[in-house]
């Protein structure tokens, strides 16, 4: 404080690397939080993370490329199913007969994303060609086709009545209830999955951020902002839509993987075409073409459900399934999809922008201190202590300047 | 052969509902670049309205009021929600586009979860004056409903075709379809072909949806609405700027369909049920062939 400069400065350079001071923060933070939480939270996160997973790569198509997609659901089948089919060794469920490969789960999790990759690709004619809203009608067949194919396809997918997910195991060590405990606390089943989802979650977001800050992603945003400009310059437009539906559906064929992880169990017939409205949702929700508002925008609108049910006897507007009222499933349905036609309203560019604008006027306020060499009165800036108590020096410009 | 005329009749009655929802879906599309995903949920609510009016105002009133509130549940949407869109700032033409379309998906996450509350897991039903009768020409045999439904899209199609292309409206709307910039220039005021084009979408999904639930359908269930869902290949194998689009891909898509249920037994190698994927595959078939559907505007652009 001695140096009034100097603290604006320092306030102005935090500003401008605050991801860089808060990511190994917030890494920090969410690997020590299993050892503070109950089961339900850790199944909670773990859903978020699978989410968050799925929701970048359908932003990366949807917000980065502008192509519509409703096929993110089957996507999901794909990696979800041909996991349990990669992974579990051929079973019985009653007199049906379940085909599984036994692989290790790793293998197995690897070669999901590359399945789902591969459906991606045989439907590239399509989705390269489509632009925006008819890819997305398109899309919707992707869905209902794939539905049926894969409710067809019993001896893989377990029909109508779905089959279970085999553990997951990294080396050696099972993701099942064992009786391990680390400085004191139990280390089960979702504790591990909290981070393995982690260190997903960390790996899928480096990757768009790298994708997105590098040619193939510039070349993306130019297919979007001008299909003819892009092509003019040399992008390969056809060539992009379809990798980035590409990459858009392996970044969905871990989510599907991680899904069944977290359920338990999966069938075909889960991944309807509510579930792809529900990720259209999240990315709205965060911002469209933001990595991180997908990441918040998951975590809205996957745990909102889940703690409405867990905590549905104590909140007096909800009801009990079945009595007439409205139950925690519906009114998550009512508070999300209210809440996309509200941000589309008032804030299209969702919380992304929200946090964009926030960070641009502290950044401002801060460069402003510093260039008129002012101290930053007291932590909250610019307002109207400081104003009073340094008013012969402060210019008009500075006073009206906001916090 | 009697097999094959039956469920060419059934299909074609089947496919006349569809074009009636695809048209308002294309000319919805027209007025106001909107692909509205909640129209689904628009028909929901028409029907809705009139099974809940049936036992106390009777089949006709019930109808009339039924249209008339999903007309003005569209203007109002129109109106409230997607004109006040196109005034925001920071957000790019495709951005805008998708906005637009994901709004729809939240509209109808809102009405359909209502309405599913609503009809709870029972059966409405609507209570046609025709009932379930069915009319009987040598071996081939239609429902009343399915019959009228016929008729009555008839009617409505070619009426709304002849005002597409003659009435004042009509040409308005399709001068700003053309080019909305020039249009304005020349008197046309966009919000009024807008909200019109709206207020007849809404009206055309609630008189689908009287015959979408009548038999050979049980009644009104939630999954109405996934039946209606097929409207949106047929209006985008048609061509999504299209009004003929939407008749020919309606109809192509009720006969379809009802093929392949009908001959479901010779097709039980694809798998049981394939007759709800099977809209989808055509549209998927067509577009792959043209991207712009049968009788869409193609854009081009030479490079």
């Amino acid at each position: 404080m001695s140096d009034p400069r100097s603290a604006g400065g320092l306030r102005a350079a935090l500003a401008g690397r605050l991801p860089l001071v808060a990511l190994p923060v917030l890494l920090l933070l969410l690997a020590a939080l299993p050892f503070y939480l109950d089961e339900f939270w850790l199944r909670v996160g773990f859903a978020i993370f699978a989410a968050v997973i799925g929701a970048i790569g359908l932003t990366i198509l949807v917000g980065i490329t502008g192509q519509l997609s409703l096929g993110h659901a089957f996507f999901l089948a794909v990696g979800a199913i041909s996991y349990c089919w990669l992974a579990s060794e051929p079973s019985k469920l009653g007199s049906r007969h379940l085909d599984g490969l036994g692989l290790p789960p790793l293998v197995a999790m690897v070669l999901a994303v590359l399945i789902s990759g591969i459906a991606g690709l045989v439907f590239s004619p399509v989705a390269g060609r489509l632009r925006g809203i008819y890819l997305g009608i398109a899309s919707l067949g992707l869905v209902f086709v794939g539905q049926h194919v894969l409710n067809s396809a019993t001896p893989l997918t377990g029909g109508y009545n779905g089959r279970r997910t085999p553990d997951f195991e990294l080396f050696g060590l099972k993701f099942n209830d064992g009786g391990t405990a680390v400085l004191g606390i139990p280390f089960n089943r979702f504790e591990r999955l909290w981070y393995l989802g982690l260190v997903l979650v960390a790996l899928a977001a480096w990757f768009a951020y790298g994708l997105l800050r590098s040619r193939p992603g510039r070349a993306l945003r130019a297919v979007r902002d001008g299909e003819i400009a892009a092509a003019v310059t040399g992008v390969d437009v056809t060539g992009y839509r379809a990798r980035a539906f590409l990459v858009s559906s392996m970044y969905a064929g871990l989510a599907g993987v991680l899904y069944a992880l977290s359920i338990g169990s999966v069938a075909p017939e889960s991944f309807t075409v509510e579930v792809s409205i529900q990720y259209l949702a999240i990315i709205l929700l965060g911002g469209l073409g933001s990595v991180g508002g997908a990441m918040a925008g998951a975590a809205f609108v996957i745990a909102l459900p889940m703690l409405l049910e867990q905590y549905s006897e104590n909140l007096p507007f909800l009801s009990e399934p079945g009595s007439g009222g409205v139950t925690y499933s519906e009114a998550a349905k009512y508070a999300y999809g209210a809440a996309v036609v509200l941000f589309v309203l008032f804030q299209p560019r969702g919380l992304a922008g929200i946090a964009y604008s926030l960070v641009a006027r502290r950044r401002g306020a801060a460069l402003r201190r510093q260039r008129d060499g002012r101290p930053p009165g007291g932590d909250s800036g610019a307002d109207g202590a400081s104003v009073t108590t340094t008013v012969s020096a402060s210019t008009p410009a500075s006073a009206a300047s906001p916090g | 052969m009697t097999t094959f005329v039956s469920l060419l009749v059934n299909g074609i009655s089947q496919g006349a509902v569809y074009a009636l929802i695809a048209l308002g879906f294309v000319i919805i599309f027209k007025a106001s670049e909107v692909l509205n995903f909640a129209h689904g949920s628009m028909l929901l609510l028409g029907a809705y309205v009139i099974a809940r009016l049936v036992p106390s105002v009777g089949f006709a009133a019930a109808v009339a009021i039924g249209v008339a509130s999903t007309a003005l549940l569209a203007v109002l949407l129109e109106r409230l929600l997607f004109s006040r869109v196109g005034r925001n700032k920071g957000l790019g033409g495709h951005g805008q586009v998708a906005a637009l379309t994901i709004m729809t998906l939240g509209l109808d996450i809102v009405i359909v979860t209502d309405m599913a509350r609503r009809i709870g897991s029972g059966v409405l039903s609507l209570d046609q004056p025709w009932g379930s009768g069915a009319f009987s020409f040598g071996d081939v045999a239609i429902t009343y409903n399915r019959l009228i439904a016929i008729a009555t899209a008839a009617v409505l199609i070619l009426a709304f075709l002849a005002a597409f292309r003659f009435s004042g409206w009509g040409v308005a709307l399709r001068a700003s379809a053309e080019d909305a910039e020039t249009a304005a220039l020349m008197g046309i005021r966009r919000w009024q072909v807008s909200a019109l084009a709206w207020l007849l979408a809404g009206a055309l999904a609630a008189v689908a949806a009287v015959f979408l639930t009548g038999s050979p359908t049980p009644g009104l269930e939630p999954s109405i609405r996934t039946v209606a869902f097929a409207a949106f290949p047929a209006a985008i194998l048609g061509g999504l700027d299209s009004t003929t689009g939407a008749l020919v891909g309606g109809l192509i898509v009720g006969v379809v369909e009802a093929m392949a249920a009908g001959y479901s037994s010779h097709l039980d190698f694809l798998g049981g049920g394939f007759g709800a994927a099977v809209p989808y595959i055509v549209m998927l078939v067509i577009l792959l062939a043209r991207p712009a559907g049968l009788f869409g505007t193609r854009e081009l652009a030479r490079v």
